[in-house]
């Protein structure tokens, strides 16, 4: 009967029930959009950096990969190098550059990246086939840019020279293929080559170089150990484990994380509040009816059960309302930040994770449990014959 | 008076503290109710009748003195114990009535028959066979606030019979009803007394107090008269 006489006494005032759980549910909202924020962009950097089984990135010393224009010199030998490390399975070198697609009105730049097409990882191929000497897959940007399609062929330029206004490097590459680029937007406009095309283009700047290594271990190594036996047989790079690029990025966007902190906390304050004020509220409004109760033989343990059950049917609807309304909000707020110009498809802002939301609005639960319990312990509390005597002076 | 002795106050006391000084609201009261008595208990407003009916109802315990029902030394019982005691053997009313507003009378005769975790088929049916007995049958689904304050009234007397208490405590039972439905309070009193209900009242009401088998006179926290009526025909 107490849970029958906690949602009735929930539905005696329906209005306010319903603000109340709508107060409740924004809150609930707010918490969950927050630990979303607050984990998912660590999940979806996790989850990028994972995409084809890549573990290590190697870039020149001191470097992050593409942080910097910095390439690593004698990239053949370092290839056989870390390809003699035990547990290395395969090494994907990279070299980046940008190229300048001549012969329409005005020149489209693009990003190209050099790969060898056997053990890249930096694109999915949609369509054609994968790059040999002289050809290259585009992104869809990049082929609405220059209007042109697969097997067309394009006057492309890896320099420009301000001095006597050439393109340097230029060379007439087919198109093979159209892929979708992982680490880039769909709005980049980008390409790969063959790597030895880029490096040829580049001339003896780029030859025999390569901006990034990226380098697959065997599923029982630990990529760490591999990392630092890369360092150790490679002095002049530092290799970078998902695990520590994760650690890395985590704390670049750990101003990210702590304002998301800061909200939740405020949101889960907010709905504890909340619950407590209309808990309280309605008990207040009872005090008579609640000491008659005790007066007939009601147990404290009831009253306190009663009141407990209604904050948490207040912080439990609202929470339930708060989850739907929350992944809305998170996809729209997502959809806003992933327009920002630059940043990969694949990365999340919000990012709904079932065992981290389900945890978050436990706690706005728990909460609720909480706040119900203040109420109630002053309403069990009663001296039963003073209040009475007040009930019927009042 | 004749039967056994049921309710036993022995030299109680009852001190409120109030703004530092202490209220002696009961000085000294002995008293011995025996089972089917119908007891009115009569004073001015303020003399200490309605903290002896909480004393003698186990809400409030004497500051000095001892409280016995049946064979209970009620004053000193726990919360815990005190509060399951009133449950399974007394009963009350209010001036006031007192329904959950948000229960049918049905569903407020059965409230403590649900706490004291009587099964639901036997507590419906004992619920509608109370509401009989008071003249509410037909407003059995009716919430409180469609109800007279007679009729209600009425719901929280059969409520204050649910767990066949041994003894019925009445405050003010009269207090807020009119004359006419105020009288059908009454005759439903003396019916129960007559069917063997020990019925102990404080009231203002003259009505009331005189269908009273013995009348209790109290002042300033002390009984001044206790006098056996005689019985009506």
């Amino acid at each position: 009967m107490r849970f029958q006489l906690a949602a009735l006494s929930l539905r005696r005032h329906a209005s306010r029930t319903l603000l109340a759980v709508l107060g409740v549910a924004v809150s609930a909202a707010m918490l969950l959009d927050m630990v979303m924020l607050a984990t998912g962009m660590r999940q979806s950097f996790a989850t990028l950096l994972g995409r084809n089984g890549f573990t290590i990135r190697v870039s020149p010393r001191g470097t992050l990969p593409f942080d910097t224009e910095a390439t690593i010199a004698q990239a053949r030998d370092a290839t056989i190098t870390m390809q003699r490390i035990a547990g290395v399975t395969a090494v994907a070198p990279v070299l980046g550059t940008t190229i300048h697609v001549l012969g329409g009105p005005n020149p489209v730049t693009a990003f190209a990246l050099g790969v060898d097409p056997a053990v890249q990882g930096d694109y999915e191929l949609l369509e054609g086939r994968e790059p040999v000497a002289d050809a290259l897959v585009a992104s869809d940007a990049l082929l609405r840019a220059t209007g042109a399609r697969i097997g067309d062929t394009l006057d492309v330029a890896i320099g420009f020279d301000p001095q006597i206004r050439t393109y340097t490097g230029r060379r007439r590459v087919v198109i093979c293929g159209r892929a979708r680029f992982t680490y880039l937007s769909a709005d980049d406009r980008a390409a790969a080559l063959p790597l030895a095309s880029v490096q040829a283009m580049g001339g003896p700047d780029r030859s025999d170089r390569v901006s990034l290594f990226m380098v697959r271990t065997a599923p029982n190594v630990d990529p760490e150990a591999t990392r630092l036996a890369i360092e150790r047989a490679l002095p002049r790079v530092t290799a970078l484990s998902t695990a520590g690029a994760i650690a890395e990025a985590e704390h670049r966007l750990s101003y990210f994380r702590q304002l998301a902190f800061i909200l939740g906390a405020v949101s889960l304050i907010v709905g504890f509040l909340l619950v407590t004020t209309i808990v309280t509220v309605s008990v207040n409004e009872r005090i008579g009816e609640i000491a008659i109760m005790r007066a007939i033989g009601v147990s404290r343990s009831h009253v306190v059960h009663q009141i407990v059950i209604e904050g948490i049917g207040l912080s439990l609807t609202g929470a339930a309302a708060g989850l739907i309304l929350g992944v809305f909000t998170a996809r729209w707020l997502n959809s806003i930040l992933r327009g920002f110009p630059g940043l990969p498809d694949a990365i999340d802002f919000f990012l709904f994770q079932p065992n981290s939301a389900f945890r978050a609005l436990a706690l706005l639960v728990a909460s609720g449990v909480a706040a119900g319990i203040y109420p109630a312990w002053r309403a069990a509390s009663l001296p039963i014959s003073a209040t009475l005597r007040e009930e019927a002076v009042g | 008076m004749s039967g056994q002795p049921l309710l036993l106050l022995r030299d109680a006391h009852r001190d409120y503290p109030h703004s530092g000084e202490p209220v002696h609201a009961v000085r000294g009261v002995s008293l011995d109710i025996t089972q089917g008595e119908y007891v009115a208990i009569i004073g001015p407003s303020g003399c200490g009748k309605s903290t002896l009916l909480n004393l003698l109802g186990a809400i409030d315990r004497p500051t000095k003195g001892s409280v016995t029902i049946g064979a209970t030394a009620v004053s000193t019982l726990p919360d815990k114990a005190a509060t399951h005691f009133r449950l399974t053997n007394i009963g009350f009313v209010f001036q006031r009535f007192y329904l959950l507003p948000v229960l049918t009378a049905q569903e407020n005769v059965e409230l403590p028959m649900a706490e004291a975790k009587v099964p639901a088929t036997e507590r419906r049916s004992r619920a509608r066979e109370l509401l009989g007995y008071v003249g509410l049958a037909a407003r059995a689904d009716h919430r409180p606030a469609e109800l007279s304050g007679g009729e209600q009234q009425r719901v929280a007397i059969a409520r204050a019979l649910a767990n066949r208490p041994i003894v019925l405590l009445a405050d003010e039972p009269t207090g807020e009803l009119d004359a006419r439905t105020g009288g059908d309070v009454i005759a439903l009193f003396d019916r129960l007394n007559r069917d063997g209900m020990t019925i102990v009242v404080v009231t203002h009401d003259e009505k009331l107090a005189g269908a009273a088998r013995r009348v209790i006179h109290m002042l300033d926290g002390r009984i001044v008269r206790d006098e056996p009526l005689l019985r009506r025909a």
